[in-house]
């Protein structure tokens, strides 16, 4: 008799204008009492305004094993930054 | 290539970065860590039983209201370790299957009774305390969910610990009966605060190994000696004396110096002689066989649900 709940992870808005973040997981039958269960685990101290909660089955993540090569594209193009720019300190407003 | 993994994670456990759940890890790491962290979620939840001995016959509605809200918090801090032992890979319900066989353990302080209303605020000052000595450590922990539930556990830690002063503060400006049972309260529960950072150094088998992976950042006497020179001007504060008479301070090592706890009475309370072990496993064996049928109840709707959703 295996009636274990799925794992849902849990995501925080902790005011208007931030991102949500993730918190941590919990089990719940379904999204709604993940929900409400989300609210009173990690939300008891006004900690956020919204609430997101996701099935971990759900989540598709990059293999750290691949860390290297999966963020080399990023690495070598310095020139994607506003340093790497060399102007002037003169000019204004750049 | 195994030597290549290992080798990046001693890197990053030395650089004082934190080593994520899909990070490769050595298989003793993991293992520890489990046992670690489900002893501490089980420790957590345990931990509701003493005091919720207590909700039922607070003295007020405000004392009420707030040992509720702190027996509240100690299952909201079991449920965020029992998730980071998950990001691990263990199983929510083996481990609660391993607690109520008596298969992993919890920490003894909970196998001592609750006799009296004032150990709600010995329990609080004393026994949330030590755990804040422990616990502040460990939010630089080198797994990272496990540092990150800490830090939660840590802020909402200082709410126990404040409440249980200040209702002993109000004790001992109320009768001298009052005081009596504070200072009852207190020769019954210094012992095992103290013991509760674990056996002497030189008795502690996983220490070393747990220092190198930077798993645990301080040594049990580090913390216990921490623990009782923050103490002690609290007592003085509060007006009651540590039942030990080697407690005096040092003025040469700037600390101090404290008797030994009775180590028998730690390891006979580790091996189930407690006075309150089975008591505390039969309660939660019984809680969660109680709450069987409304775990069926749930899952069946929700697959009811499932189905009226794809029906629609």
């Amino acid at each position: 008799m295996s009636t274990s709940w799925p794992l849902w992870e849990v995501f925080v808005r902790g005011k208007r204008g931030l991102n949500h973040v993730h918190v941590g997981s919990l089990h719940a039958p379904d999204a709604e009492m993940a929900l409400r269960n989300a609210r009173d685990v990690y939300t008891r101290r006004n900690e956020g305004v919204s609430i997101w909660v996701v099935p971990a089955a759900a989540i598709t993540a990059s293999s750290p094993d691949e860390k290297d090569p999966f963020f080399a594209p990023a690495g070598d193009k310095v020139y994607r930054h506003p340093t790497f720019y060399a102007i002037p300190e003169d000019v204004p407003h750049l | 290539m195994a030597d290549d993994l290992e080798l990046r994670f001693e890197r990053t456990v030395q650089a004082e970065s934190r080593i994520e759940p899909r990070d490769w890890m050595p298989d003793g790491y993991r293992k520890t860590l489990i046992r670690q962290i489900a002893q501490h979620a089980h420790s957590e939840i345990i931990g509701m039983q003493p005091e919720g001995n207590w909700i039922s016959r607070a003295p007020s509605l405000r004392r009420k209201a707030i040992l509720l809200a702190k027996v509240q918090d100690e299952a909201g801090h079991g449920l965020y370790l029992y998730s980071a032992t998950e990001t691990l890979g263990a199983d929510r319900e083996d481990l609660t299957t391993k607690l109520i066989e008596g298969r992993q353990k919890y920490s003894s302080i909970f196998n001592y009774p609750t006799l009296t209303f004032a150990d709600v605020g010995v329990i609080g000052w004393l026994v949330d305390g030590a755990a804040i000595c422990n616990q502040v450590p460990l939010c630089r922990t080198s797994y990272g969910p496990y540092a990150r539930a800490m830090i939660r556990i840590c802020k909402e830690e200082s709410f126990h610990q404040r409440q249980g002063y200040e209702l002993l503060m109000t004790m001992m400006r109320g009768t001298q009966q009052q005081r009596d049972m504070v200072q009852d309260s207190v020769n019954r529960w210094w012992w095992p605060a103290l013991m509760m950072f674990g056996p002497p150094d030189a008795e502690s088998t996983n220490t070393e190994q747990s220092m190198a992976w930077r798993i645990k950042r301080d040594t049990n006497d580090e913390l216990r000696q921490k623990f009782v020179n923050m103490s002690v001007p609290q007592a003085e504060a509060l007006g009651v004396a540590f039942p030990d008479p080697e407690l005096k301070w040092n003025e040469e090592r700037g600390q101090y110096d404290f008797g030994s706890p009775d180590w028998d009475e730690f390891w006979q309370v580790v091996k189930g002689g407690g006075v309150c072990n089975e008591q505390r496993i039969a309660h939660r064996r019984k809680a969660h066989e109680d709450g069987a049928w409304v775990r069926e109840a749930a899952a069946a709707h929700a697959a009811k649900q499932a189905v009226k959703e794809g029906a629609a």
